[in-house]
């Protein structure tokens, strides 16, 4: 078996692919996916990235909405450990790798770190515009208005986008990119980031990526602000925090509870009132 | 000049030496006896001045619909110079459509011309509102306010007697008198200085017909835009143009004032053609 599974020629791909992504921030660039023991659609691509740029001295962390025990999370870590030997961890701040789905950790990533993204659908124009041709012409025009008349209808009609997670950001004010299905919540969390930010997609073999510093922010109007999810008077059931993004869950008497998504940053604030 | 067209060919097909020389209204066809070629515009040469309204009137197949479509760059010309002012390079020169990057292409579609298509299927999207419509112009045209842009929909609909309760509504919705109407309002919302219209009223009924045709009449005189109106349809031309140029085979044969050419027409395709008024 070779280290980290994949061949070295896969390998050198696959980083020639993510040097040419660091170079044009937000730029989509095509790879050769490969075959892996998960089906595709399931995290390949950034597990490909993640395999591509590991080496021993590295500490890995793999979350799935934010929590390290989820099975697709468990099982990426305990593949990674087996073909890499390398240390994991669930602590945010100890780990160099971060592979991750649909969410950011809510402690601040540091510059020595990388997050590697999992991503289903990754051009943000597959909503408005199905024809690949067409996608790659509109982003070489940096032609987006189509995604602005999406904004445009639904706040004429709703008041505010309807979008709740995916929410188009601009890169390096020149790309329109699709963060990945991360709540609007976490869009905020992608600009002026100390680490360096990877997303893969598998599936449909393309990687991008966001540099550290890189100016990063929404598409929204001038005269429109930017709304996130609310927590306000909601706190976690668990640690008590008040400033992070939690999640709804009901118990068997339909009564409501709240918890944080993130289960390390939970777990640490719960370390930190123990001291 | 707001537009200036030297020399303007466009050939379908293998593009031989002898296209240009052997078709033409001369030899009464567009098709070249040596590569069996196409030719849709044969060496046009126009002007058009701030303000002026221009007519281009020809039998189906001369090369109207294409001559606009040059214009506007839905074809890319074969041979010639297209200018368009305020349309500058880099180094503050004129320069010619023809060298346009993407970029500089969407600048001149989006803020220096529009056009009207005779279906509106081409010129809206059916997906968008008939606001959101209005609002990608708007958009395109570097606007990026919300509540500019919705009053500026609300603006346009209401100039174009639309119901500005319907701003929300999907084109499909409305007539096809409206559709075009709600066309109109979009081409217009950039505040472009060339109008491209190509048979803006054929397949509306008469009375809407008038309707639309006093309305762009009326926003050409308050607004003083520029147009260039394709139409087979000679009381169309009459009734909006300032100057006419009749077109054959992809070449212009006849150009002058419009009331001039209709009255008194010289070449003997134009006569042919003013005769045929029913």
């Amino acid at each position: 078996m070779r280290y980290a599974f994949l061949d070295e020629e896969a390998k050198k791909e696959i980083r020639r692919s993510l040097l040419k992504a660091i170079a044009i921030p937000g730029y989509i660039v095509s790879f050769a996916s490969r075959e892996l023991p998960v089906a595709r659609g399931w995290g390949t691509g950034g597990l490909q990235i993640t395999l591509a740029m590991i080496n021993e001295k590295d500490t890995l962390k793999v979350i799935d909405q934010g929590c390290d025990g989820s099975v697709n999370a468990v099982n990426i870590r305990n593949f990674i450990k087996s073909v890499t030997d390398v240390n994991t961890t669930v602590d945010t701040k100890e780990a160099s790798i971060i592979q991750t789905r649909h969410r950011i950790p809510e402690i601040q990533l540091q510059e020595r770190q990388t997050l590697v993204f999992q991503v289903p659908i990754p051009d943000i124009l597959e909503t408005v515009e199905p024809n690949l041709g067409k996608q790659k012409l509109l982003h070489a025009n940096k032609d987006y208005s189509k995604l602005w008349v999406l904004l445009y209808e639904d706040t004429s009609q709703f008041g505010d986008s309807r979008i709740s997670n995916r929410y188009p950001v601009m890169v390096n004010h020149r790309y329109a990119m699709d963060p990945s299905p991360i709540p609007k919540y976490d869009t905020q969390k992608l600009g002026n980031c100390k680490a360096l930010q990877l997303f893969g997609a598998g599936r449909e073999k393309k990687i991008y990526a966001i540099p550290p510093y890189t100016n990063v922010v929404p598409l929204k109007f001038e005269d429109r602000e930017f709304k996130v999810e609310n927590f306000e008077g909601k706190s976690c059931a668990r640690c008590g925090s008040t400033d992070s993004f939690l999640d709804e869950v009901y118990d068997d008497n339909g009564d409501t509870h709240y918890y944080c998504n993130d289960t390390d940053y939970c777990d640490s604030n719960l370390q930190i009132g123990d001291k | 000049m707001i537009l200036d067209m030297r020399g303007v060919s466009k050939v379908f097909g293998k593009f031989c030496p002898k296209c240009l020389e052997t078709t033409g209204a001369d030899f009464n066809s567009s098709i070249c006896p040596t590569c069996k070629s196409v030719v849709g515009v044969n060496d046009v040469n126009l002007t058009l001045a701030n303000g002026e309204v221009l007519g281009i009137v020809g039998e189906s197949g001369s090369g109207k619909s294409t001559l606009l479509q040059l214009i506007y760059q839905d074809q890319e010309a074969s041979l010639g110079e297209i200018f368009v002012k305020d349309f500058v390079g880099r180094d503050g020169e004129k320069k010619n459509i023809l060298d346009a990057n993407l970029n500089e292409l969407s600048h001149l579609r989006n803020s220096l011309m529009s056009m009207i298509y005779q279906n509106p299927r081409l010129g809206l999207n059916y997906k968008f509102s008939a606001g959101g419509n209005i609002a990608e112009k708007v958009i395109m045209s570097g606007n990026k306010k919300y509540d500019e842009i919705r009053s500026r929909a609300l603006y346009f609909l209401e100039k174009t007697e639309i119901p500005v309760s319907r701003i929300d509504d999907y084109p499909e919705y409305f007539s096809g008198g409206q559709q075009q109407r709600i066309q109109i309002s979009k081409a217009l919302s950039s505040n472009p200085k060339i109008l491209l219209l190509d048979e803006p009223t054929t397949g509306l009924d008469l009375s809407v017909q008038a309707k639309i045709l006093d309305l762009i009449k009326e926003l050409q005189h308050e607004i003083g835009f520029a147009m260039v109106v394709v139409s087979h349809d000679l009381g169309v031309i009459k009734h909006l143009t300032d100057i006419t140029v009749v077109m054959k085979n992809g070449q212009i044969v006849e150009k002058g004032l419009t009331d001039q050419i209709l009255e008194d027409p010289q070449h003997p395709y134009t006569q042919l053609l003013v005769s045929s008024i029913l």
